[in-house]
């Protein structure tokens, strides 16, 4: 055995007697064996720590009998190296392999662990909401401004003269007594609150150039008591169309576009005679409401007609030039039948359960 | 107005099957609508018939009443007994128990058989009662739905019936009749008769219409009757009150003889109740012909009959008995004894005509509509005579219907007429009208044919005929209200049918979409609502002690405020001068119905009257007044800006896991007022005020950088809160939006954006407590010059390291040039400069 090479170069071997000899294979081997099964054991990242110290730290026997290499002759140094390289490689990959797992789990765990009740979440801004009767006006505001329409508006407390005389409401007329009328203090003063959105037709046609498209929405009185479907202030829209040759025809294409914006493709409008002292001839207003609570029905919506030429005249224009067609709806009323309130004193309370029901839509 | 069916049909052509619904479906067609149908069967049912009552046994009863135990006979004598049911007996004799007495054996009565129901669910059945079996009931007027006379039953001689027995009492007594009722619009006065009814239920169904006018045979004067005198020394508008004056006198009537059923069954349905025999045929003939008559006992009548006005200090004790002082514009009725009555309103007690009346003088008059609705509304007496001269009378029909109603004076009452006849006045020149060819088809967009328009015209009763370019048309007299060309448009669209309008869409030219004052307002009120507000809409009516708290910054300066001439109630009898005491109440009801947390505003107008409030006189219509009349117009109406209120109590947010919610304070007032102004592009400078209805240590003068007050914001008076019953630190803010939409720049110019860094610097300035931190900030900026981007206060503290009666303010100062990275020097000497500034001012020292 004198020419088998001595396995270590300076004798006497002073190896650790825990390190497995970098030569044998079966003893490395083994090492690692105990290495994979620790790894594959460790079911937390914790005891991954545990057994990576155990396996590959300073005192590990993979650690330890590497150490040995450098004690090797020369020969035997790429063996050793080769064998515990590749054995230390596959211990490492098997730690990362595991670190992966139990990290992901861990991650997963957290996200688990960090579960909320979304159903519990707190309203931390308080949610708002317009008065539908505010945003029912806007949208027939809107639905005439896209028809090229402007807006007019004027005071509530008005001149007798603008609500009823520029109107061709004749004094002593009983359709001025219909209107039951709020007057103020003194009545010398002839001023009173205005019955209707009217008013605003003839100061839309003093302070306008011709030709006049004007949507005349706010408030109006009457002296009637509160109650279902009565209330002593409300609100109405008002349209007036003056132009050159304007027909009743016009002032049905207006109102069946309009109605069919309103409540859809499938309304349609039935013009009726009726009477006002500011339109000759005059019509009653009903509309076919395809989606009316109870099934499609015809229901009273308001009142039009071909403005009077004493209406013209109160504004200075030659009605043999111009002529026009004027409507006028209750806001409150629409929004009874289009949105089914039932009760008036809803519409002016002021509940804000009523108001928020709706929130900024309607 | 109520149209009872059958006597329509005397007039129109209804089919036999028709219902009041029917009548009025066709009405509608020609503008009128519907109210509501008034049929007696609806509540009554048979069987009820014609008895003879053959014996009357009176039984005392314990109870102290004595009731009568009868056998009624219900079936013609001989006769067998056709209807059969339970208590009703085959031998056509009842046996019925009667609480009444005022009726005899022999006496024919209604009987209402076992079976019938009558008005208020009333079913008759038989009944064991006083010890007999009562099968049926003897019925009053009162039971059967047709008067209020309870005293007893029914006797059927007493209305001057004397029918076969068994006959049926339903149709005897007129209830199977019914009626349709319209309303009819103001111009339409006509159709306030049967006559009017029936001309417009013909032009619905095109079918033929019989006047009734042309029906009567007016009496060939003999010469004049009572002499009567047409004086009216004060017409109104130039019309005289009265312009014709028909005087026809009846003698000899029995004026106590019964209505006759079929004529109180009709009044009855059209809404009338029968009174005397006089006074249902004056109302019969005014509901058939549309013309008010009155009946004059002619005994009582002294001298000539004058129609004038009243003179100074009169008064007229009137048919109701009270005493009336009269206007000098009352037109009355006069004879020798004085006023005798007012024109077209209400007849004087001293001619009334009563039971005892012999001779009868009828006047049919026509009175001008403003006369007579200016007397009416002074001595608030609304009556079917005034409503139909107010709405006009046709001028033609007075001498047909006095002649009527003497006829049925003659006919009912037993009395001969005069053939001599009073009829003074002067018709009125007939109104006609030039309708151009082409007029009526260019207003209503239907080419109508020329046979449609002489047509309609001529179903009206019009008179057209041809002129150049169009036709001459001549209104029938009663219809007053066609005077222009526009009017007969309506008629001919109206009779051709409105469903034959077809549909165009008229193109408005090009607009201007919103005006800026409407953007900013819907801009306003949906960041509010954005920002968690609820849109109130309150009414504008508050109480003086409102205005006077709400709309005035100092206590004990009363507000100038609208009053109300008619108010809903004595309490809220003023228009508001601010918003708040409507969100007040308003939060109130919701805290009431346990809303703690609310966050409430509203926009609208407010009424601040100053200066002169209105005009003395209105301009005419039908003309446009000059442009100072417009101005003292327009000068007159009170300054009525749009203004926003908003309100909040309680917190901010519902509590919630993880979530602690923020009680609302003075400062959420004063951040409303804020938004409003961010979101138009507005300055709003808050500034420490004082206001009556604020707390006095917390609250804020909002203002327009020029200085203007715009509004108020804070915390709401303790002692205001406790009395409202609204929670403590309850908080508001009301801002003139007019004045703030208004000071919003037209043109935003842009500021150059620098990007040098930035140099920040912190200062904490200590300064007496009372001193604004806005005006501290104020000097920082003014002191640091044009070298600050921005500053800000971060933090405010006072207490420990700091003087009894100081603050310490921190505020953040950012610096940066245009055009230069800043040395550090540069921006401390800046930062030096500001404290400077602050400390002249204010006394301020760093910290």
């Amino acid at each position: 055995m004198s020419d088998t090479p001595q396995k270590t170069a300076a004798a006497p071997h002073s190896s650790n007697p825990a390190a497995p000899d970098p030569l044998d294979e079966a003893a490395v081997g083994a090492a690692v064996e105990q290495a994979l099964a620790a790894i594959a054991a460790a079911a937390s990242l914790d005891e991954l720590k545990a057994a990576r110290l155990a396996h590959t730290g300073e005192k590990s026997p993979l650690s330890l009998a590497n150490r040995e290499i450098g004690g090797l002759s020369k020969e035997f140094k790429a063996a050793a190296g080769k064998l515990l390289g590749a054995s230390r490689g596959r211990v490492a990959k098997a730690l990362a392999a595991r670190s992966g797992v139990l990290e992901a789990e861990d991650a997963a765990r957290i996200l688990v662990e960090e579960t909320v009740d979304v159903t519990a979440a707190p309203r931390r801004r308080r949610a708002g909401a317009r008065h539908p009767l505010s945003t029912l006006q806007d949208r027939v505001c809107d639905i005439f401004v896209g028809m090229g329409w402007e807006i007019a508006e004027g005071p509530e407390l008005e001149s007798e003269w603008f609500n009823f005389d520029a109107l061709n409401f004749k004094p002593d007329h009983p359709a001025r007594e219909m209107q039951d009328t709020f007057f103020v203090e003194p009545p010398e003063a002839h001023l009173l609150l205005r019955t209707h959105t009217s008013p605003v037709q003839v100061r839309s046609l003093l302070e306008r150039e011709l030709p006049v498209y004007v949507l005349c929405p706010g408030k109006v009185f009457r002296t009637d008591e509160l109650d279902a479907t009565h209330t002593p202030v409300f609100h109405q829209f008002e349209g007036l169309a003056i132009d050159k040759k304007l027909s009743m025809a016009d002032l049905r294409g207006t109102l069946e576009h309009f109605a069919r914006q309103m409540f859809g493709d499938g309304a349609s409008i039935r013009l009726r005679p009726n009477f006002f002292p500011f339109t000759e001839p005059s019509a009653e207003l009903d509309i076919w409401h395809p989606g009316a609570k109870g099934g499609p029905r015809w229901i009273e919506w308001g009142g039009c007609g071909m403005v009077n030429p004493n209406v013209l005249r109160a504004a200075g224009i030659d009605p043999d030039e111009y002529s026009g067609f004027a409507f006028g709806m209750g806001i409150e009323r629409t929004l009874m039948f289009r949105n089914e309130v039932s009760d008036m004193h809803d519409m002016i309370e002021g509940d804000i359960r009523f108001s928020e029901h709706f929130g900024m839509e309607i | 107005m109520r149209i009872p069916l059958t006597w329509l049909r005397e007039y129109a052509q209804v089919p036999a099957g028709a219902t009041a619904e029917d009548v009025m479906t066709e009405l509608v067609k020609v503008g009128f609508e519907e109210e509501a149908v008034h049929r007696p069967l609806d509540s009554i049912s048979g069987p009820i018939v014609v008895g003879q009552v053959l014996s009357k046994v009176p039984e005392p009863q314990t109870n102290g009443k004595t009731i009568n135990w009868c056998t009624v006979r219900v079936v013609p004598e001989g006769a067998a007994q056709d209807l059969a049911g339970d208590g009703i007996d085959p031998s056509g004799v009842q046996g019925i128990v009667c609480g009444a007495h005022n009726f005899e054996v022999g006496d024919k009565v209604v009987v209402t058989l076992p079976g019938a129901v009558l008005p208020g669910d009333f079913r008759i059945s038989p009944r064991t009662t006083y010890g007999h079996v009562s099968a049926g009931m003897i019925a009053s007027v009162r039971e059967l739905g047709i008067g209020e006379d309870h005293d007893g039953i029914l006797v059927l001689s007493t209305l001057g019936l004397d029918p076969d027995l068994g006959a049926d009492a339903l149709e005897l007594l007129g209830l199977r009749d019914e009626a349709a009722e319209i309303n009819v619009t103001p111009d339409r006065g006509y159709v306030f008769s049967i006559r009017g009814a029936a001309r417009e239920y013909a032009h619905a169904t095109g079918t033929p219409f019989t006047d009734p006018a042309a029906l009567v045979a007016v009496t060939a004067a003999t010469g004049p009757g009572h002499p009567v005198r047409l004086e009216d020394q004060a017409p109104i508008y130039g019309k005289p009150g009265c312009d014709r004056f028909v005087a026809r006198t009846v003698r000899g009537i029995n004026a106590a003889a019964p209505t006759p059923t079929w004529m109180s069954a009709r009044l009855r349905l059209a809404g009338i109740r029968s009174i005397s025999l006089p006074v249902d045929i004056s109302n019969y003939v005014m509901l058939e012909l549309g013309q008010p008559l009155h009946f004059y006992d002619a005994g009582k009548l002294s001298g000539d009959i004058v129609v004038r006005r009243a003179a100074a200090g009169e008064t007229l004790r009137t048919l109701d008995g009270k005493v009336r002082k009269l206007d000098l514009e009352d037109l009355l009725i006069t004879d020798d004894s004085g006023a005798i009555g007012v024109a077209g309103v209400m007849g004087g007690a001293s001619t009334e005509v009563t039971s005892a009346t012999t001779s009868v003088l009828v006047e049919a008059a026509h009175f001008e509509e403003v006369s007579i609705a200016r007397s009416r509304r002074r001595h608030k007496l609304p009556s079917e005579a005034s409503k139909r001269f107010e709405r006009g009378v046709d001028w033609e029909v007075a001498d047909e219907a006095a002649q009527r109603a003497v006829d049925l004076l003659v006919e009912l009452a037993g009395g001969t007429e005069d053939t001599t006849v009073t009829d003074v006045g002067t018709e009125p020149g007939p109104v006609t009208v030039f309708l151009p060819a082409g007029f009526a088809s260019a207003r209503i967009g239907i080419d109508f044919t020329t046979g449609q328009i002489v047509g309609s015209l001529e179903d009206l009763g019009a008179v057209v005929e041809p002129a150049d370019g169009g036709w001459s048309v001549t209104a029938p007299s009663w219809r007053p209200d066609l005077a222009t060309p526009e009017d007969l448009t309506e008629e001919v669209a109206r009779l051709v049918g409105y469903d034959a309008i077809p549909a165009t869409l008229p193109v408005a030219p090009p607009g201007r979409g919103y005006s800026r004052t409407q953007q900013q307002r819907r801009r306003a009120v949906q960041a509010l609502a954005d920002s968690g507000l609820t849109e109130i809409l309150a009414y504008p009516f508050v109480s003086k002690a409102a205005n006077d708290t709400f709309g005035v910054a100092e206590a004990g300066a009363p507000r100038a405020a609208v009053k109300l001439a008619n108010p809903l109630s004595e309490e809220h009898g003023y228009l508001r001068t601010s918003l708040l005491p409507g969100l007040m109440e308003t939060a109130r009801r919701n805290h009431s119905r346990g809303f703690h947390d609310l966050a409430l505003f509203e926009s609208g107008l407010v009424f601040l009257p100053s200066g002169t409030l209105g005009t003395a006189s209105i301009p005419p219509l039908g003309a446009r007044p000059s442009d100072d009349v417009l101005d003292a117009l327009y000068d007159g109406i009170p300054y009525q800006p749009l203004t926003i209120g908003a309100l909040f109590t309680g917190r901010d947010t519902p509590a919630a896991p993880g979530h602690t919610p923020r009680p609302w304070d003075w400062a959420d007032a004063i951040d409303a007022a804020r938004l409003v102004a961010d979101v138009t592009g507005v300055d709003l400078v808050v500034e420490q005020g004082s206001h009556q209805a604020f707390h006095p240590g917390r609250a804020a003068v909002l203002k327009l950088r020029s200085g203007e007050v715009v509004g108020h914001a804070g915390e709401l008076h303790p002692r205001l809160l406790a009395e409202q019953h609204l929670p403590a630190r309850t908080v508001a803010m009301e801002l003139n939006a007019s004045m703030v939409f208004d000071a919003a720049a037209d043109v935003i110019v842009a500021k150059p954006i620098s990007t040098f860094p930035v140099a920040t610097q912190d200062v904490a300035l200590v300064v007496p407590a009372e001193v604004p931190a806005a005006a501290v900030l104020e000097s920082l900026r003014e002191g640091a010059g044009e070298l600050l981007e921005d500053v800000a206060l971060f933090d405010e503290y006072a207490g420990k390291g700091i003087p009894a009666g100081s603050k310490s303010l921190a505020f953040g100062l950012r610096f940066r040039a245009a055009d230069r990275t800043l040395t550090a020097d540069e921006a401390s000497a800046a930062r030096a400069a500001a404290v400077e500034l602050a400390g002249e001012r204010f006394g301020a020292t760093q910290r």
